[in-house]
């Protein structure tokens, strides 16, 4: 299945839906899109992996690279991914330890006060 | 002898072709269901090295991939760019994954070898016998029917 890509915001972060085959042909149009949102002033972007169905190094690679961009401007990215397979391949690259990953948008998109559970600040 | 030999212009769209066509043989072998996905993602990443080194050297030699199902599913990866067969095959410490002094092409490799050496049990990266090149040879046990 060839890539797609979605945007939508959720409260501050800009959610990236990506959907198919990420591999060396289709991961410049991701690294162009993410270039892009960032760009168009998004510092909280999510990645939203749950329809993905290949991943490659390449693929890797454009991630990490919005990782670095976005804390270059004081931003934040995070992952969504909740199947096995992905899963794997962030730890056998040890990506896990570098990426923060989150079962669901949901999670991905709360603030840190509500992620541990003592609600959010007034 | 190869059961079914594959060779494409060092082109990313073609590495597709071949993940499918080396998973199709894969299963014809009798490689194991569960396998397949790791057949699929080592395959895509010997072949995407080697269009990157091609395209590197620019080289618009052949890739070729051969696969062979005669005790086990054997897959060779062959390129042509003259380097060293070693280089660009070492891991990288996650402390180095997002430091901001690595370069994507590097960071890439060294990720897409962590793939390779940790998704395949059999790997043998290799000079090929004649001429410049790198052979990445892959084997997964098959069940016979």
């Amino acid at each position: 299945m060839e890539l797609s890509l979605a945007t939508r915001t959720v409260d501050e972060h800009t959610v990236l839906e990506v959907g198919g085959e990420v591999d060396v042909y289709t991961a410049p149009r991701l690294r162009e899109r993410l270039v892009e949102l960032v760009d168009a002033g998004a510092r909280n972007v999510v990645v939203d992996l749950g329809r993905v169905e290949f991943l490659d190094s390449t693929g890797l690679g454009v991630l990490v690279g919005a990782l670095k961009r976005l804390r270059a401007a004081s931003g934040t990215f995070g992952l969504v991914c909740s199947k096995e397979p992905l899963l794997k391949i962030f730890r056998i690259t040890a990506l896990d330890q570098v990426f923060p990953i989150y079962p669901s948008v949901e999670a991905a998109t709360s603030t840190p006060d509500d992620r541990d559970g003592s609600g959010p600040t007034s | 002898m190869a059961t079914v030999r594959l060779s494409f212009s060092p082109a990313p769209v073609h590495v597709r072709t071949a993940r499918l066509v080396g998973v199709a043989v894969a299963r014809r072998a009798g490689v194991a269901e569960e396998l397949l996905d790791e057949v699929r993602l080592a395959i895509g990443e010997a072949c995407t090295r080697a269009v990157a080194l091609h395209r590197q050297y620019g080289l618009p030699d052949l890739v070729t991939v051969e696969m062979s199902d005669s005790d086990s599913y054997a897959v060779r990866v062959i390129d042509h760019a003259p380097i060293d067969a070693s280089i660009g095959l070492a891991k990288l410490p996650p402390d180095e994954l997002a430091d901001e002094s690595l370069t994507d092409e590097a960071l890439t490799t060294g990720v897409g070898f962590a793939l390779l050496a940790g998704f395949v049990d059999d790997l043998q990266v290799r000079p090929v016998a004649d001429g410049a090149g790198t052979e990445v040879r892959m084997v997964w046990p098959v069940t016979r029917r």
